[in-house]
Parts: structure tokens; C-alpha cells; sequence
């Protein structure tokens, strides 16, 4: 300070108050109470539609019971176990061996298969699933050629199988192991892994003994979003003649407008879900690793010998081919030969308007996936942290819940809300009960809206709290700091969480198929009814849209994998 | 403006089991800075928070200017207190410029009178030409006297500082207290500094308080608390301290190094003996002995070990040179008197672990 002692202290006591006669705008201390109601409703909105679908089963129609344990459902339970029990333990031996590879080992082309390791996420399991059965089925072009060269009866896999659906759901779920592996390896393991070295482990001993053991939270964690995304799944599995419960679901919903029967039948998944969750905290015991291990020295990468390095450089772009590589080109082939085709291209004028409705529908989403959001996580600012913090766990469980389980909980609570409002003789326009715009754009806030809200919650956790501190003691707001200090110092995140919100809703088929008003196809159900119908060609262009705008979340994942952990 | 400039009437806040703050009572004069010293989790920060309005109390009230701000039920917003807070990572809006955090709480000025007022502050702390920059492009010290002008320009009634130096560079940390302590006086703007650097607070405050496990344990001046300690905790905490015991025989009460002053009061009490306190001289038939000794630069600190067995250290300038195992006859400099503490705990050191809180 150049002249404190010259500070003119009079000419200060003339300025005005900043800020005058506010002293009597006292509040009480319930008088953030608006942040925290508007975080309770979220979760509310957020958790009825599944509790309403959970207490469903209390009151079971057992006749719908019974003919289903005659008919369909044994089967339809022991091939959903077969299948999450399948495609879970595929994807964490591809997940976490292709990190330990690409951690551990050098090879020619590791760092370039570091990320394209990912890109097999931008292909959603329909796609790759249509593709696979269309190329080797038994009219697609491999059989036929092996058919020509070793006579009709020659034997082949059967494609169109339990372990073809396992092969396909791996290929596409695998990332959510390796990223979360990757990571930890990066940020928690190195160094434990030198300490163990000089601890006299040798290589192998120290991955065993310490490496292992400190992935084992956050595989547990990427394969538990992998087995919520297997029991999603209805339609891939049904390229494959497979009958899962969440099938069974769709069926009975789709073929008979049964919402009773189809609800309890959607606890049968939301059962398998809790038990994946549950199954997933035993493996991570009470294990809390955090960055212990230390950051700073990082598994030093060890060159392969003369045939292995080339070797793991086949295994990992083979798996890139067959979960990325190979499918694009064939769609992009197809899609070609669409257009030059003598044809022409009659759904080309439709193009237009799927794109459209996916479009409305995915804005919307994230629009209230946005404002929730942001208002639930700076509630937490705002309002009493653990109220506010329980709500916002409520509130993000979507994510954790299967597609067919919200699906159906949302036609449960809107059909409970028309019943309400035509008690008082306000009935709710149009056909609730058979999907309306509103329940499918329901449906998708609470499955989408966990990665939003984590995004942006990680966000303004970069934000010190003394910055929203001083804020208000300088007079702002609660409102005016959302708006003027979080959102500008938040704003990467919330766009982040767009963009992964988004993607998630564009590339949605469960839902859409469950909930789609008559009439209103978004893209992917499009190509799943052109691919059920075996128009590949056709079914190409809204395929390759669907993987391109994939690509965007995927782009931004790996950008976080190569990023050095921030101190 | 009558009354006090703040007053903190029992004031108590627990987090679950844990009292953070333990029935508070301050008041501060207008115009007066206040230091509150404590070791980390004393219930410090708590309590500056709690006059923030960034926590509510559970019971008592806070007065800030007159003005009710919370009286255990009703509690008044921080954005409505009139209050300037200074934190130790200064907390700039990174997103705004020097001249924008300044002005940031002006907002309801007209736009001449906000500038006017924004660069005068600026030009008060020196950074008149720094308008345009942005915080991540200023040193330390310079971020931490935007983050006072921004909390003065507002002139709020009271100032709330959170270990304000703590983060800077030790070498500025002495010329900015000086600084910042001045510009307060020159504004009298009655303020609240919270540090855990005993040093720092007997530098800045008109008054002490020092904190532990939730309680005020002594309020007073600068001079009074250093060397009129109320309890063991106090003389320990406020600066290097041995203890002695101490016999009464008749009317007065003697140590092993001399006579001393026992005030009136109940309670098991022990003589506090500082560095300053204690001098020797070598003599072969001495009955204390040399035991270890730290150099300082200015003093060289000698540990004795009396008769009794008790310990004692005793600066010395830099020219006394003694070995160690040297036999000692210690006495306390002349003019020096010990003064009596209550001796709450028996436990050597500082008892830390009472106090647990998360601030």
C-alpha cells in the first residue's frame, strides 16, 4: 500500500452507505427454504415413479403371475443371468486387461489405441447388434462364402445365439470398464506399483498383488453400469432370438397395454438392478482408495519383446475394428449403395422429420436436465448441505435404475396424476396411459439426469465455497451469485453435461420404444424397425447420424484420460 | 453509530456431538480490532462464521452494530449484514477483473459513483494502474489487497478476517499485517481477525482472545495475555513457557527460581517461567545444569534442569557461549516477576487434542 497513514479517512465517512435500510429485511432461518424444497421436489419427481412401480408388486395380479411362470419366464429369468452374468464378466476381462496392456506395456500404436479403445461407445449395441447378424448370419455375405467354399451343410457359429448377444453387449459396453480402469491407474496406482517393485515384487507379482486389488472399486463400478445397461436392453438381444425379462416387459406392454402386468413384471428388473448395485458394493468392501498410492510416479510402461509388441498391437485394434472400425465401414457402405441405388432413397424425405422429433426430444431433455441441475446442485450452497446433498443423490438414481423400470414407473405416475386431476374434473388431454410427449420426456430426465447433475455438481465443487462466501457477504443474492459468479466460473461443466445428457437421449431406444406417442419415431427406433425388417441399406444413414454425434461424449472422455490429474 | 460494533451474547453451535463454539461472549468497541487466536479446531473459524451468517447459531445472539443478526431462531442473511470478509486464499472472483471484484459489491451505485469509488479503494491500496487485470495475474500480496479493498469499499460495519496472512510469503506477511492494520484504523473500521499465529495476533489486535475447544479462556490485551496469563493453556499457547510448582509458606508463595504474586482465586496453580524470565551464571557448586540449547539467531535458548529436576529454558544473547552439562547457579532476571496460572490439565505440552471441530 503506498500511504496508509495518509489514507483520508473523512473523505470515506462522506461517501453514501452502500446499501441502505436493509437492516429490517430480516429472514428467518427457514428463509433459504425455497433452494431446499426445490431439491426435495427434484428428487421426489425423480424417486415416485420408481417407488410407485417398487410398491407395485405389493398388490401382484396373480393370475398375470401365473401365466407368465408357465409360459415365458423361466426362461426369460435364466437368460437375463446368463446374459448380465456374461456380458459383465467379458467387459471387465476386456476392460481391464486392454488398460493393464496399454498402462503397463509399450507396443507400436499404444498411444493411439489408448483412445481408440474407447471409441466402441459411440456405437450403441442395436447398431453394432443389426450389423454383426446382417453380415454373419446365415444370409449374409460370410456364410454364403463359406458355404461356397466347404458345401451347404458346412458348420458355422450360429451368430444369432446367447453367446453372439454376449459377444455384441461386450464389444459396445467394455469402455465403461477401461475408462474408470484406466484412470485409476493413472491416478491412484503408480506408485503403490513402484513401491511394491522396490519392495522386491517382481512386475506380474506387483499388478497381481497391489495393482489389482486397488482397480477392484472402480471396476466394480464400471461393470455395475455395464450390467445396467445389459438389463436395459430389449431390443439388441432381440436381433439375437433372446428372451430377457426386460423383453418380456416390452412385450406384455407393447403387445397387450397391460400396465399392471408389465409394471410387476419391471420390478422382476428393477430386483436384478438392486442386487447388480448391491453386488457391486460387496466387491468394493469398504475399500476408499481415493488417490491413495500417490500420484506422482506413474507405472513406468515396459517395452514388449519383438513378437508380443506386435502382437498386443492386434489384439487392441482388433478389438477397435470389430467394436468400431468394422461396423462404420459397412454402414457407410450401405449408406452409399443406398443412395446410388436404383430405388432411390424413399425414406430420405422421412430423415428429416425423425431427426426432428429426436431433436425436440433431446433438447428438452437437456434443457431440464440443465436447470434442474444447476439449481439442485447450487442448492447445496444455498440451503442445508446434507438435506440438499441426500436430495441430489435421489435425484441422479435414474441413471442407475433400467430404462424399462423408468419407463414403466413414469406410465404408473401419470396414469396415478390423471386419475388425481380427473377427480377434481381437470382430466389430462390426449392418451396418457398409451405415451404422451410429456411421459417420454419424463421418462428421459430421470434416466439421463444423474450424468448431468454429477457434472455440474464436480463443477462448481472446483469453486471454493469462500468465493460464494464472499460473495453474499458482499451483498449478492443467492439468485445473483447463481447467475454471476457460479454459472461464468461453471460453465465448461454445464456445457460437458449437455453435451453427455444429450447423447445419452439422442442414441435412447428402450425408452423411445416403451413410451413414443403413435406416430412420433426418433431416430434409433427407426433403424431398429428398418433392421427388424432386414433393411440394412436403409437403416444405414440414421445409424451412422447416431454414432457421429456419439462420437462427441467419446471425444470429451478421452480428453479426461489423457488430462494429468489437476492438484 | 452507539453501542458496540459487534456483540456476541452466549453464543453456542454444535455440530452433532461436537461444540464447536461453547457459550460465547464478545464485544467489540467501535473502531477496535480484535484478535482471535486459537490452535486449529479451537472453534475459531466457527465463530467468525457464525457472525458471517454463514452458520446459525444454536443459542444466544449476535449483534452486529446494534442490529439483531441472529438470536437463535431468527437469523439475518450474510448479504444483509454490512459485513467485509477477507479470506486466506483471498477468494477473487477469477472471472472478473481487479476493477469488477472491487466494484462487485456497488452493484447498487450508479455507474459514475461505482467507478469513482472503486478506483478510489484501488488507489487507497496501492493497485491504482491493476483495474483491468485479472486476478490469476497478480503475486500474493497483491491479491490479498484487492480482496481488502473489495471487502472495504462497500463500508461495511464490521470486517471479518480468516488467517488473512496465512497464505502470503513470511517475508511480506509482517509489512502487509502492517499494512492491512492500518488501513483499517485509517477507515475505523472495527474488525475480527482469526489466527492460530499467536505472534500475528499480539502484532494486530487492540485486544486478544484466545480460543480453545470451543470457550474464549482469556480476553484481554496484547500485553495482558502474553504476560498476565489466566490459565496454563494461555501461557503455553501465547509463547515458549516452563512451568513450575509452587509452595506456599505462610503468607507467600515461593518457586524454585523465586518469590511470586499468587492473585486470589481457587485452583491448583503453577508459576509460568519464560525464556526472557530466566538468566545463569556458571558456577562448579551450582544446583542447575546445562541440559541442551537451540540457537535463534538473535538469542540462544539454553535448557536448564534445576535441582528439583524441573526444566526451564532461558535466552541469552548470542555472545553468552555455555557447554553443555556446565553447572549453573539460574535466577530470574532482575525486574522480572513469575505469575501464577491456573493449572487446569497435569499434562506436559499443549493439550491440542480437546478440541475437534472441522474448521
Amino acid at each position: 500500500m503506498t500511504a496508509p497513514a495518509a489514507v483520508d479517512a473523512s473523505r470515506d465517512a462522506d461517501l453514501p452507505p452502500a446499501r441502505v435500510g436493509s437492516d429490517h429485511h430480516r429472514r428467518t432461518a427457514l428463509g433459504r427454504l425455497g433452494w431446499a424444497t426445490t431439491a426435495v421436489i427434484a428428487a421426489a419427481l425423480v424417486v415416485i415413479p420408481i417407488g410407485m412401480l417398487a410398491s407395485s408388486i405389493l398388490t401382484p395380479s396373480t393370475d398375470v403371475w401365473r401365466e407368465q411362470w408357465q409360459t415365458r419366464l423361466p426362461g426369460e429369468i435364466v437368460d437375463t443371468l446368463v446374459l448380465v452374468t456374461g456380458v459383465g464378466f467379458c467387459s471387465i476381462v476386456l476392460g481391464t486387461g486392454l488398460a493393464w496392456l496399454v498402462a503397463a506395456y509399450r507396443f507400436p500404436g499404444r498411444r493411439v489405441l489408448g483412445w481408440a479403445l474407447v471409441l466402441p461407445l459411440a456405437v450403441p449395441g442395436y447398431i453394432l447388434g443389426f450389423v454383426t447378424t446382417s453380415v454373419f448370419g446365415f444370409a449374409g455375405p460370410v456364410q454364403t462364402w463359406w458355404r461356397d467354399q466347404f458345401g451347404r451343410d458346412a458348420w458355422f457359429p450360429d451368430i444369432r445365439s446367447m453367446p453372439g448377444a454376449v459377444a455384441i453387449l461386450s464389444l459396445t459396453l467394455y469402455p465403461y470398464v477401461y475408462l474408470p480402469a484406466r484412470a485409476a491407474l493413472r491416478d491412484q496406482a503408480g506408485g503403490a506399483y513402484f513401491v511394491a517393485r522396490t519392495l522386491g515384487a517382481s512386475p506380474s507379482q506387483a499388478a497381481r498383488r497391489v495393482v489389482l486389488p486397488m482397480l477392484r472399486p472402480a471396476i466394480a463400478a464400471g461393470a455395475a453400469v455395464v450390467v445396467m445397461e445389459t438389463l436395459t436392453d430389449f431390443a439388441t438381444v432381440q436381433y439375437f432370438g433372446i428372451d430377457t425379462v426386460s423383453v418380456g416387459v416390452f412385450r406384455i406392454w407393447r403387445g397387450t397395454y397391460d400396465r399392471d402386468a408389465a409394471a410387476e413384471l419391471a420390478t422382476l428388473v428393477l430386483v436384478l438392478a438392486l442386487l447388480a448395485i448391491g453386488l457391486e458394493r460387496v466387491l468394493r468392501g469398504r475399500a476408499r482408495y481415493g488417490a491413495a498410492g500417490g500420484q506422482d510416479a506413474g507405472i513406468v510402461p515396459r517395452r514388449l519383446g519383438r513378437w508380443r509388441g506386435p502382437a498386443a498391437t492386434v489384439v487392441a485394434t482388433s478389438v477397435v475394428l470389430a467394436g468400431f472400425g468394422a461396423p462404420t465401414l459397412q454402414l457407410a457402405v450401405w449408406a452409399i449403395r443406398e443412395a446410388r441405388g436404383d430405388r432411390g432413397t424413399p425414406l430420405l424425405d422421412r430423415y428429416l422429420d425423425f431427426l426432428t422429433n429426436s431433436l425436440t426430444l433431446t433438447i428438452t431433455t437437456v434443457g431440464i436436465c440443465l436447470v434442474v441441475a444447476v439449481v439442485v446442485t447450487n442448492a447445496r450452497r444455498f440451503a442445508h448441505p446434507r438435506v440438499v446433498g441426500t436430495a441430489n443423490r435421489l435425484t441422479a438414481v435414474g441413471y442407475a435404475v433400467p430404462g424399462p423400470v423408468v419407463a414403466m414407473g413414469v406410465i404408473l405416475a401419470v396414469v396415478a396424476l390423471d386419475d388425481l386431476l380427473g377427480g377434481v374434473g381437470l382430466g389430462l388431454p390426449g392418451v396418457v396411459a398409451t405415451g404422451s410427449f410429456v411421459a417420454l420426456a419424463y421418462a428421459y430426465v430421470i434416466r439421463f439426469i444423474g450424468p448431468g447433475l454429477g457434472t455440474v455438481e464436480s463443477g462448481l465443487g472446483q469453486v471454493p465455497d469462500e468465493i460464494t462466501s464472499s460473495a453474499r457477504a458482499l451483498g449478492a443474492r443467492p439468485r445473483t451469485i447463481l447467475g454471476v459468479v457460479h454459472l461464468p466460473l461453471s460453465r465448461a461443466s454445464v456445457i460437458t453435461a449437455a453435451v453427455l445428457v444429450g447423447v445419452d437421449a439422442l442414441k435412447e431406444l428402450p425408452i423411445a420404444l416403451l413410451l413414443r406417442p403413435i406416430g412420433f419415431d426418433t431416430l434409433p427406433v427407426w433403424v431398429y424397425n428398418l433392421a427388424s425388417e432386414s433393411r440394412f441399406e436403409q437403416a444405414a444413414l440414421p445409424a451412422l447420424s447416431i454414432i457421429g454425434v456419439a462420437l462427441v461424449p467419446v471425444a470429451i472422455l478421452c480428453r479426461r484420460l489423457d488430462r494429468r490429474p489437476v492438484r | 453509530m452507539t453501542g458496540s460494533a459487534l456483540a456476541i451474547d452466549h453464543v453456542t453451535k454444535a455440530f452433532g456431538a461436537t461444540v464447536a463454539v461453547d457459550d460465547v461472549e464478545v464485544t467489540l468497541a467501535d473502531a477496535e480490532l480484535l484478535a482471535l487466536v486459537g490452535p486449529s479446531g479451537c472453534g475459531k473459524s466457527t465463530l467468525l462464521r457464525l457472525v458471517a451468517g454463514l452458520l446459525a447459531a444454536d443459542r444466544g445472539t449476535i449483534r452486529i452494530g446494534g442490529t439483531t443478526v441472529d438470536d437463535g431462531t431468527r437469523v439475518v442473511d450474510p448479504e444483509r449484514r454490512h459485513i467485509g470478509l477477507v479470506f486466506q486464499e483471498h477468494a477473487l472472483f477469477p472471472h472478473l477483473t481487479v476493477a469488477q471484484n472491487v466494484a462487485f459489491g456497488l452493484r447498487s451505485l450508479g455507474r459514475s459513483e461505482r467507478d469513482g469509488r472503486c478506483s478510489h479503494w484501488l488507489d487507497l491500496v496501492g493497485l491504482g494502474s491493476y483495474g483491468r487485470r485479472y486476478p490469476h495475474e497478480l503475486s500474493g500480496g497483491e491479491r490479498q489487497r484487492v480482496a481488502l479493498a473489495r471487502a472495504l469499499a462497500p463500508a461495511p460495519r464490521l470486517m471479518l478476517l480468516d488467517e488473512p496472512f496465512a497464505s502470503l510469503d513470511p517475508n511480506l506477511r509482517a509489512q502487509i499485517r502492517g499494512d492491512v492494520v492500518e488501513l483499517l484504523r485509517a477507515t475505523g473500521t472495527p474488525a475480527v481477525f482469526v489466527t492460530h499465529d499467536q505472534v500475528e495476533a499480539l502484532a494486530t489486535g487492540d485486544r486478544v482472545a484466545v480460543m480453545r475447544a470451543g470457550r474464549i479462556e482469556q480476553l484481554g490485551d496484547p500485553t495482558e495475555v502474553f504476560h498476565r496469563p489466566r490459565t496454563r493453556f494461555v501461557a503455553g499457547f501465547m509463547g515458549d513457557a516452563s512451568f513450575l510448582p509452587i509452595a506456599r509458606d505462610g503468607g507467600g508463595a515461593m518457586t524454585e527460581l523465586g518469590p511470586l504474586d499468587v492473585p486470589d482465586g481457587n485452583g491448583e496453580r503453577v508459576a509460568v517461567a519464560r525464556p526472557d524470565d530466566v538468566t545463569f551464571e556458571p558456577a562448579d557448586a551450582g544446583t542447575a545444569e546445562i541440559v541442551g540449547a537451540e540457537f535463534r539467531g538473535p538469542v540462544r535458548v539454553y535448557t536448564l534442569r534445576l535441582a528439583s529436576g524441573a526444566i526451564v529454558h532461558s535466552a541469552r544473547s548470542h555472545l553468552v557461549r555455555a557447554e553443555l552439562g556446565t553447572r549453573v547457579d539460574a535466577a530470574l532476571v532482575a525486574g522480572h516477576r513469575l505469575v501464577a496460572v491456573v493449572d487446569e490439565h497435569t499434562a506436559t505440552g499443549l493439550d491440542f487434542d480437546t478440541c475437534s471441530d472441522p474448521d
